[in-house]
């Protein structure tokens, strides 16, 4: 590099220096920062992205991805991971079979680095993230090692979970560097064993875990922008479920449609390109209305929406997701990180 | 008689009237029960009403304070209100209309972002209140707000008009309205 290029970038290094310590330099600052800017008049963005593939997913090895789609995944917020480090997997994953080991045998002492029926396992999912600057998400597998198993070589899988940013700027930039942000994290397996693996990472991370609910204002948007997706064939049907408030039972109305009649639909109410607004959303969710109205004279609007499942993915209130579509599986997550984070903030 | 109007009738002597709009109908009765055992120095009339225009062949008090309740875990109650709210003379909106959104505390059972009975309440200059109603010591506080709400409007405290109010419950961090 010659000499004149690098007295540029210093001296452009010093004036963001200077701008950072009057903006707020220190992640405090810029914590409050962002909190202020969420808490002004009109917060909530009105248009969202509708998911593209990325160039970072082509890295994505596909065996996988294969493994994340088509479960059933508990979806989790959480708050940055204090001193996480992806050298440590060998370590890590000592440490987490003999506290699961521990806490299975209580009151017995374990030593840790014995030999248990149980094998944790840690690996980092490459190219799970939005951009250059998200960390990297990783995966934690909990598998069982009995006699006939040992003889093929791989357990039975019992646990899985997974922790990923996809898209987290808004995160990143207010967190100082002793963390590592992946406020979104997916459990398949027993509750038990989610609440028991979710101990060890809060005690060892401090860091906390909460139930990401998805609200049915939450569920339109992910109706619309997954109808919005550009299929090469549809696998699943567009599923509606809505819940309606009466005592003392509560009763369920299903919607199905043809996914190319739904995207059809789509297409007739969306005008900005590449793009998804509040306004869009509200209409195609109201011409559903509208139609379930004239056929069966009931308010659907009246009701709560509890499920939504497309080709690309499905969604239930309480938390659960599937994704089924591996060209759209960024895009799921991105608005998947995004909830999460509003949630921890 | 289509579109309500707050001086189009005279005062009853000593009365307060409100009106209460929405789409449940036993939410609206628990909050008019709880409204009417206050203590107030007014004989309060509480009437409620699923929309708007209301009935032309009924002889009615005049109605000092409109309170639209809106449940944000169903778009039929907000759209509903919209609606209702073309059938509402402009003068009503010097104060003498409120908006009461319920149910924000389920955040999980909301298909109506909080934002969008914000922008609606401010693009009605009115105020908006959040309760919910489902809880009765919510509710009771509530009414005791409101009761006390009524009693400026229908211009039984002295030295307090409904406009008076109005500028007091204006939010802080609102942007100044720039129509007016």
């Amino acid at each position: 590099m010659d000499p004149y290029d690098s007295q540029v970038s210093t001296s452009r290094r010093r004036t963001s220096n200077l701008k950072d310590y009057f903006v707020g330099a220190t992640p405090l600052q810029k914590r409050l920062e962002s909190v202020r800017r969420q808490s002004s008049f009109f917060p909530s963005p009105p248009r969202r992205k509708i998911p593209q593939c990325t160039q970072l997913q082509e890295e994505i090895d596909p065996r996988k991805v294969a493994f994340l789609l088509h479960k059933q995944w508990t979806v989790y917020s959480l708050t940055p991971l204090y001193k996480f480090s992806y050298s440590n997997f060998k370590e890590y994953s000592r440490l987490l079979s003999a506290f699961i080991a521990a806490e299975r045998q209580k009151g017995l002492a374990v030593e840790v680095g014995e030999d248990f029926n149980i094998k944790v396992i840690f690996s980092t999912l490459v190219g799970v993230r939005g951009t250059q600057r998200d960390p990297e998400a990783f995966l934690v597998q909990i598998l069982s090692k009995s006699q006939s198993s040992r003889e093929h070589g791989e357990g039975r899988v019992l646990w899985t979970g997974w922790f990923c940013c996809v898209f987290g700027e808004s995160l990143l930039e207010t967190v100082s560097e002793d963390f590592t942000c992946l406020p979104l994290f997916l459990a398949n397996g027993a509750e038990s064993n989610t609440s028991l693996i979710g101990g060890w990472f809060q005690k060892t991370f401090d860091c906390c875990f909460s139930p990401l609910a998805i609200s049915a204002f939450n569920l339109s948007w992910m109706a619309a922008m997954w109808t919005a997706c550009k299929m090469d064939h549809y696998m699943a049907t567009t599923e509606f479920f809505w819940s309606v408030p009466c005592s003392p039972q509560s009763l369920d109305i299903s919607y199905a449609i043809h996914p190319e009649d739904a995207k059809a639909l789509w297409d007739s109410v969306h005008k900005t390109p590449g793009e998804v607004t509040q306004e869009e959303v509200d209409l195609f969710m109201d011409c559903l209305y509208s139609h379930f109205h004239r056929h069966f004279k009931i308010h659907l609007s009246a009701t709560r929406l509890v499920r939504v499942s497309t080709s690309v993915a499905s969604a239930h209130t309480d938390g659960k997701i599937k994704i089924l579509c591996h060209k759209y599986l960024i895009g799921v997550l991105a608005y998947m990180t995004e909830l999460a984070i509003f949630q921890i903030e | 008689m289509s579109v309500l109007r707050p001086m189009d009738k005279l005062p009853d002597l000593n009365r307060a009237t409100v009106l209460l709009v929405g789409t449940q109908d036993a939410l609206l009765q628990k909050l008019a029960e709880s409204m009417l055992q206050e203590q107030c120095a007014s004989e309060l009339r509480v009437h409620l009403a699923n929309s708007l225009p209301l009935p032309s062949n009924v002889n009615r008090p005049r109605i000092d304070l409109i309170v639209f309740v809106i449940n944000l875990h169903s778009q039929y109650s907000l759209r509903n209100v919209e609606e209702c709210l073309s059938h509402v003379d402009s003068s009503f909106f010097l104060g003498k209309v409120c908006f009461l959104a319920t149910g924000a505390g389920r955040e999980s059972h909301c298909s109506v972002h909080q934002n969008t009975v914000i922008k609606l309440a401010h693009t009605y200059r009115s105020p908006l209140l959040f309760c919910d109603l489902e809880v009765e010591s919510f509710r009771v506080t509530m009414a005791q707000r409101l009761v006390r709400m009524l009693q400026i409007c229908a211009g039984h405290v002295p030295g307090i008009s409904a406009v008076n109010l109005l500028s007091l419950l204006r939010r802080s961090d609102s942007p100044p309205s720039k129509e007016l």
